[in-house]
């Protein structure tokens, strides 16, 4: 059990095994919306993991305060403070940024992977635990965000973080700038992703039919023997 | 009743943190963000205005006027940052016009969510530059296809209802132009 509770353990659970947006399928409004370029998707990502991580450990260290009735009101008051400080210093610093994130970076407050980490995990562990937690839940978050991003980019502008890569010949298919695109990429990368997850599944089930079926070659004499005696 | 008093405790501490802590950030970042904005309307008289090398906010007036002047304090022209509905939300454009209000000297689209690919065609210059070369009194057309008369503006194909809303905040600025002109504002 050791094993499963560990720092590393918390964090590399976030990338793949429970990553919000390919198995939690939490966030899913910004992943469509903002993911139009890498650079968007980034940012967004970015901002996210830190709101989480600092949302994440607050809430961890004061869950002992908090009345059990009041929770997930103090919880928003937490993830509010540390999203209206992302969106003032991005404004101070990077305005462009700002503007092509929009009112994306104000709805991070209601997004759902935030208050979900909160309630599911950070009023449950420890400080140390949840910082792991919420730094692999981040980084799932952001390389999900850079996937679509990046093929939407790739596909729909023929560019990749602002340098053109496939040539003029190929004409850049719009659509996959526009809402729909969002939906169709994603869609296809949930589909990618549940294949495999199957595969491995159905490997490994093989695996244990043909282990159950080699261990019986060798026990069913015996299984033959005791089930004579019952008789 | 000691639930209700520790549950009022507890969001008023936090909501006091909280509270304090963003005041405090916002007093470092505010003067900065108040800069930004400043550089983007500079940056955008200049584009509208390329002779221009000095701008000046004209007082007495509640529009947002801005006039530019050439290296040797001559006025050169106006800069009035104006905006309206486009197809999918507000599109902010600046514009600039000569002393007169007779000729167009430039536009630049500020802030804009038309679609990309077709509305978002209003920020290239194949389209604001048509405003150049119009006639803008008594009022720009825009028009299917290709340009008739010398107040007609070429609608962008696909994206009519953008172009068109362009044309429309540019009548209104210069409505609006025309009015302080009028009442001799400017």
């Amino acid at each position: 059990m050791s094993k499963a509770n560990s720092p590393l353990n918390d964090f590399m659970n976030g990338i793949w095994k429970q990553n919000p947006i390919f198995k939690q399928v939490l966030g899913t409004c910004p992943t469509l919306a903002v993911t139009v370029s890498v650079m968007n998707g980034i940012a967004m990502g970015l901002a996210t993991t830190f709101v989480l991580f600092f949302s994440s450990v607050i809430i961890s260290m004061i869950k002992k305060l908090i009345p059990n009735q009041v929770r997930i009101a103090a919880y928003i008051v937490v993830i509010a403070t540390f999203v209206t400080i992302v969106d003032i210093v991005m404004k101070a610093q990077f305005p462009e940024l700002s503007k092509s994130l929009g009112p994306f970076i104000p709805l991070i407050v209601v997004n759902c992977i935030i208050l979900g980490r909160a309630e599911a995990f950070a009023s449950k562990n420890t400080v140390v635990r949840s910082a792991f937690d919420a730094l692999g839940m981040g980084a799932g978050f952001t390389l999900a965000l850079l996937v679509l991003g990046g093929i939407r980019e790739i596909l729909g502008s023929n560019q990749l973080l602002g340098t053109v890569i496939l040539p003029a010949t190929v004409e850049p298919m719009l659509i996959f700038i526009l809402p729909a695109g969002a939906f169709l990429t994603l869609g296809i990368l949930f589909g990618t992703a549940n294949f495999f997850e199957q595969r491995k599944k159905e490997n490994a089930r093989q695996k244990v039919i043909e282990a159950n079926r080699a261990s019986r070659q060798v026990a069913l004499p015996v299984e033959q023997q005791n089930e004579g005696e019952e008789a | 009743m000691n639930t209700v008093v520790k549950m009022l405790l507890t969001l008023l501490v936090i909501g006091a943190i909280s509270g304090g802590l963003l005041a405090k950030i916002f007093e470092w970042a505010d003067p900065q963000i108040k800069l930004n904005a400043q550089k983007e309307t500079e940056r955008a008289i200049f584009i509208v205005h390329p002779e221009g090398k000095k701008q000046e906010k004209v007082s007495g007036t509640t529009s947002d006027l801005y006039k530019v002047m050439d290296g040797s304090g001559k006025v050169i022209g106006y800069a009035l940052p104006c905006k309206g509905n486009g197809f999918q939300g507000l599109v902010k454009l600046m514009m600039g016009v000569t002393p007169d209000l007779k000729k167009i000297t430039g536009l630049t689209v500020i802030e804009q969510v038309e679609t990309p690919g077709l509305g978002s065609e209003i920020t290239k210059e194949g389209f604001t530059n048509q405003f150049k070369k119009v006639n803008p009194d008594p009022h720009i057309v825009g028009k299917k296809g290709a340009a008739e008369s010398p107040n007609d503006i070429v609608t962008i194909t696909g994206a009519t209802i953008s172009s068109k809303a362009v044309v429309k905040i540019m009548n209104e600025g210069l409505d609006e132009l025309r009015k302080l002109k009028k009442e001799g504002k400017i």
